[in-house]
């Protein structure tokens, strides 16, 4: 299985992301410059964080002008697996293909930290071998991950059930405390409406293994290939 | 001096004698451009005219080392056929001027020193020093100096690694900022600063040239008066974002052979860049400014020249693979500009369309500029420094209340509310958790991590300058051997007052005499580093701050020790004696606002042995933790090693010390900040192993407890002094500086 992970001018993650799919998860990982048209032979596409074009004008405003995105959107129109991961997620919001918007830090400070987010829904590609309910630890690193959007939009995220990670304690408990930015709803991720798109702001290619301090983060990666897995073998069976 | 009047020279920060020198060496009289040369070359950022003579005595050389002082970072052999590239630098004067742009530039300073190298930048730790947090001012000078460092390194992916933090009432005026970076490289794919084959194309890229910046490396070499604001427009603007273009996009031009050299534009901009690699290839080098992309209109050849842009390097291609550098550049947006080449005869020629404005031999501005060998004299009264007025002391409070006090002191508290505003993660090689004892980053590809810690005390350095250094030395070594690392190399930050002062200068020799002292003991070698002198305000000097970075490998990666208890039920051992020094502690300065007194003794042959024995011990799994006692003595280290993430309580018995450091004989039990101490812990049935290897190195050791329970519970000679609840002691700790930065008072 081929995860093509896009390089923007500016992306500082993308190494990271590289890493855990090829050497923790042992999968085939591949860099698309973001001048680049075609996602080549890539079964998964990974949006890495960093601070694309700088981040100067908004978060990811410029990055979603990249050639490489129409191919991106072709990606997700097909139904196939996209992930955005910090930045990567801001970059997802821009274009369209997430709904929503990032607001400075409550404390409009930059947070690098542990954090612990919930998995609330397991029916997407990169949790189907989550529990519902299993509370990950993974790092954030941002200083714009405060998510919001108008009510009517949250109100229907969470009616379509597309909140699919949120913030809360080691023991799954949605306390103010334990929301590092202020998203709104504590949202730490979302998804596309059909599921296939997924942006959060914490990293799980930060956190795929005990040496740097949590390989909870695995398990999105894991589920990603699991699901695709299963989907060719139900091709296989159906053809 | 018809044209350069005495007037022009001030300005220039030149002396007539140096201006005479000046006329003798270019057997004429400069123009104006040429005086701006000089001026930049010859400063003392630039030339170290004063440190020098002095600096040379350091210790360079050993069997790791592969680059020494005098390039743009120093490397040593770190196995695998890599190399470590490292270097400190200070951006003191700037974070004074403007805080957010004077840190944020001196993170990518220092970031272009270790790249130009060959060198992929993989951490960043920082040494910095603030007036008291009761003056609004520092704080704010903290605040922006913080999100400087973090706005540039979070930008461009290179984690943050760890640091220090003290404060002091003598930084009000002059807080520091030393940055350090590290790199790793091939091992023989180091890229030097270097000019050479004649005819080859010397490329600009990178940010365009503007008039910011101009006369920086003289400002650095200037104490502050209240009109330092005015000088505003000599700090530069920083641009993480190119820097990230411009680091990717060398990097993959030094990976093909197209490169001869290259050189970052830093201090003195194109002027060092050209004379730099000119001279040390021996070459000539020759530029036209008007091909130089600007950023302004108008600008002369003598503000090219000096301008301090940022994010802009200088590159020697060899002929002919002009287009294979101009493709990769091309690929990460950059525009590089060929504005000159490599001539044979060693000159530095300036010319504008054509059009020659300025010629001067190389080595005249580099090797040539002024070596001085300045006043020294040891200022009156030590003596009575030494001594602590036992008479001026009030009644010492119970131990207790001490060990709060110090707990909350903004330079022992947790530096959380820094560390957090710095991606210390990215790249996904830290595997210390953030506020440890050292900074600890895997590498990649192997078995191996690297340990990085840097230290230094004004206060034991103003009291014995000599002493100050060899401390610092030893503390940063000893830390990253509290990572379970070998030390193997270190870089030095000597930040001082005037130079031209006698008593200035004293401090200065002793400290690079101290250093040297104890590198030879170590044997550590210091493979680069940085001065910063005239770190002064209104005639006010800061404590003369020595700030050592030291580097270690760890053959295993999986045997890092971190600061904390792993958990209940191990034993806590001590290695070192308990003389009772409290001489320079930071007990006497909250306790009883004194500077004074003898610092810790120091003895390096057992130092180096401690050192080796917890190197041997980590490897041999041996240990469970380690932690160092410096700023707060013993009861703050155990405290410390209680706390966060496992949060472990502990139960102390220490035996008196043999003196009560001029003071109190408890004082100086618990919070003594006597030097070659360390905390560990081990399994019980490890303890009889640990305790028979310490003595086997000659290392006192002792068992002086164990852990478990929720309290931090220190007792001497068998009597309780202190039991506090590690929640209490631990939220002291933790929110402390927090609470002083959420302050509004003025």
């Amino acid at each position: 299985m081929t995860f093509a992970v896009v390089v923007f001018p500016g992306s500082n993650c993308d190494h990271d992301a590289y890493h855990a799919v090829k050497h923790v998860l042992g999968q085939q990982a591949q860099f698309v410059w973001h001048k680049e048209r075609s996602l080549g032979s890539a079964d998964v596409v990974i949006l890495p964080g960093g601070f694309s074009h700088g981040d100067y004008l908004r978060t990811g405003a410029i990055a979603r002008f990249s050639p490489v995105m129409d191919a991106v959107k072709e990606f997700a129109a097909a139904g196939r697996p996209v992930l955005g991961i910090c930045n990567g997620f801001q970059i997802l919001l821009e274009c369209g293909l997430l709904p929503g918007a990032m607001l400075r830090n409550r404390d409009l400070k930059f947070h690098c930290e542990f954090v612990h987010v919930r998995v609330d829904k397991t029916n997407t590609p990169f949790t189907s071998l989550c529990t519902q309910g299993q509370v990950l630890k993974m790092p954030i690193a941002h200083g714009e991950g405060n998510y919001y959007a108008p009510p009517d939009t949250i109100a229907s995220l969470e009616e379509s059930g597309r909140v699919v990670f949120r913030y809360t304690t080691p023991d799954g408990d949605r306390l103010d405390s334990a929301n590092p930015n202020g998203s709104l709803n504590a949202i730490a991720g979302i998804c596309s409406e059909a599921r296939n798109v997924v942006g959060l702001m914490p990293h799980p290619e930060r956190a795929c293994e005990a040496a740097v301090g949590s390989d909870d983060g695995l398990v999105l990666f894991q589920s990603v290939v699991h699901t695709l897995a299963r989907q060719g073998s139900l091709q296989a069976v159906g053809r | 001096m018809s044209m350069i009047d005495r007037a022009v020279l001030d300005r220039h920060g030149l002396k007539p004698d140096e201006y005479e020198r000046i006329v003798a060496l270019m057997g004429r009289a400069p123009n104006l451009t040429e005086l701006g040369l000089f001026s930049v070359m010859w400063s003392e950022h630039c030339s170290y005219k004063s440190s020098r003579v002095h600096l040379k005595t350091l210790p360079t050389e050993g069997p790791r080392v592969l680059q020494g002082p005098g390039e743009n970072a120093g490397a040593v052999d770190i196995g695998d056929g890599l190399a470590a590239v490292f270097k400190i630098e200070s951006h003191n004067h700037p974070s004074f001027i403007e805080p957010y742009q004077g840190a944020a530039t001196g993170v990518g300073g220092i970031i272009r020193d270790i790249f130009t190298m060959g060198a992929r930048p993989i951490a960043l730790l920082d040494a910095l020093r603030f007036g008291p947090l009761d003056v609004a001012r520092n704080r704010r000078i903290l605040q922006g100096v913080v999100s400087g460092i973090g706005g540039y390194g979070n930008s461009i992916g290179i984690p943050t690694v760890g640091g220090e933090v003290m404060f002091d009432a003598s930084y009000n005026g002059n807080p520091l900022v030393n940055v350090f970076c590290l790199g790793v490289a091939k091992r023989d794919g180091l890229v030097k600063g270097k000019a050479g084959g004649v005819g080859n194309p010397i490329y600009y890229v990178g940010a365009k040239t503007g008039r910011d910046g101009i006369h920086g490396a003289t400002m650095a070499s200037a104490e502050f008066d209240d009109k330092s604001a005015e000088k505003r427009p000599a700090v530069q603007v920083g641009d993480p974002f190119m820097e990230k273009l411009l680091l990717e996009a060398c990097l993959e031009v030094m990976a093909t052979d197209a490169c001869v050299g290259v050189q970052d534009m830093g201090a003195a901009g194109l002027t060092c860049a050209t004379s730099e690699t000119g001279s040390r290839g021996g070459v000539g080098v020759e530029i036209d400014v008007a091909r130089v992309p600007q950023r302004e209109t108008g600008m002369t050849p003598y503000e090219i020249m000096l301008s301090e842009s940022q994010e802009r390097m200088l590159l020697i291609v060899k002929r002919g693979r002009e287009q294979d550098v101009e493709r990769i550049f091309e690929k990460w947006d950059l525009h590089a500009v060929e504005i000159g080449r490599v001539t044979d005869d060693g000159w530095l020629r300036i010319r504008e369309n054509g059009q020659l404005v300025a010629e001067v031999p190389n080595r005249a501005l580099t090797d040539e500029a002024p070596m001085y060998t300045r006043p020294i004299a040891e200022p009156a009264g030590r003596d009575v420094l030494h001594q602590i007025p036992r008479a001026l002391l009030p009644v010492t409070p119970k131990p207790s209340d001490v060990f709060a006090r110090l707990l909350e002191s903004p330079t022992i508290a947790s530096k959380r509310w820094i560390y957090h505003q710095y991606d210390h993660m990215v790249r996904t090689n830290t595997i210390a958790p953030a506020g440890d004892t050292a900074g600890v980053v895997r590498i990649k590809g192997t078995t191996r991590a690297l340990a990085m810690s840097v230290d230094g005390n004004g206060r034991f350095a103003a009291l014995d300058p000599r002493q100050g250094a060899r401390l610092a030395l030893a503390e940063a070594a000893r830390n990253v051997a509290c990572a379970g690392a070998i030390p193997i190399g270190a870089t030095n930050c000597l930040n001082f007052g005037n130079p031209e002062r006698p008593e200035i200068m004293w401090q200065f020799a002793e400290a690079v005499a101290g250093l040297g002292d104890a590198c030879r003991a170590l044997e550590i070698p210091i493979t680069g580093g940085n001065v910063s002198l005239y770190n002064e305000t209104d005639g006010s000097a800061i404590l003369p701050t020595p700030v050592i970075g030291v580097v270690g490998v760890i053959d295993d990666a999986a045997n890092v020790l971190t600061r904390a208890f792993p958990g209940a039920g191990f034993d806590v051992i001590l290695f070192g004696d308990n003389p009772g020094e409290l001489g320079g502690s930071e007990y006497l300065k909250i306790v009883h606002g004194l500077l004074r007194g003898a610092p810790p003794a120091l003895d390096l042959a057992g130092e180096r042995a401690l050192q080796a024995l917890l190197v041997s011990l980590a490897s041999n799994r041996l240990i469970a933790s380690a932690h160092d006692c410096a700023e707060g003595g013993i009861a703050v280290t155990i405290a410390e090693s209680c706390f966060e993430p496992h949060g472990i309580g502990v139960d102390i018995d220490l035996p008196a010390a043999t003196s009560d450091g001029g003071v109190d004989r408890l004082a100086a039990t618990l919070f003594g900040e006597s030097a070659s101490r360390v905390v560990v812990s081990a399994r019980p049935a490890d303890t009889a192993a640990v305790l028979g290897a310490a003595r086997e190195a000659g290392v006192p050791a002792r068992r002086i407890g164990q852990t478990g329970g929720a309290v931090i519970r220190i007792a001497v000679d068998g009597k309780i002094e202190i039991a506090c609840p590690l929640e209490e002691a631990e939220m002291l700790w933790t929110t402390s500086l927090e609470k002083w930065l959420a302050s509004r008072a003025a």
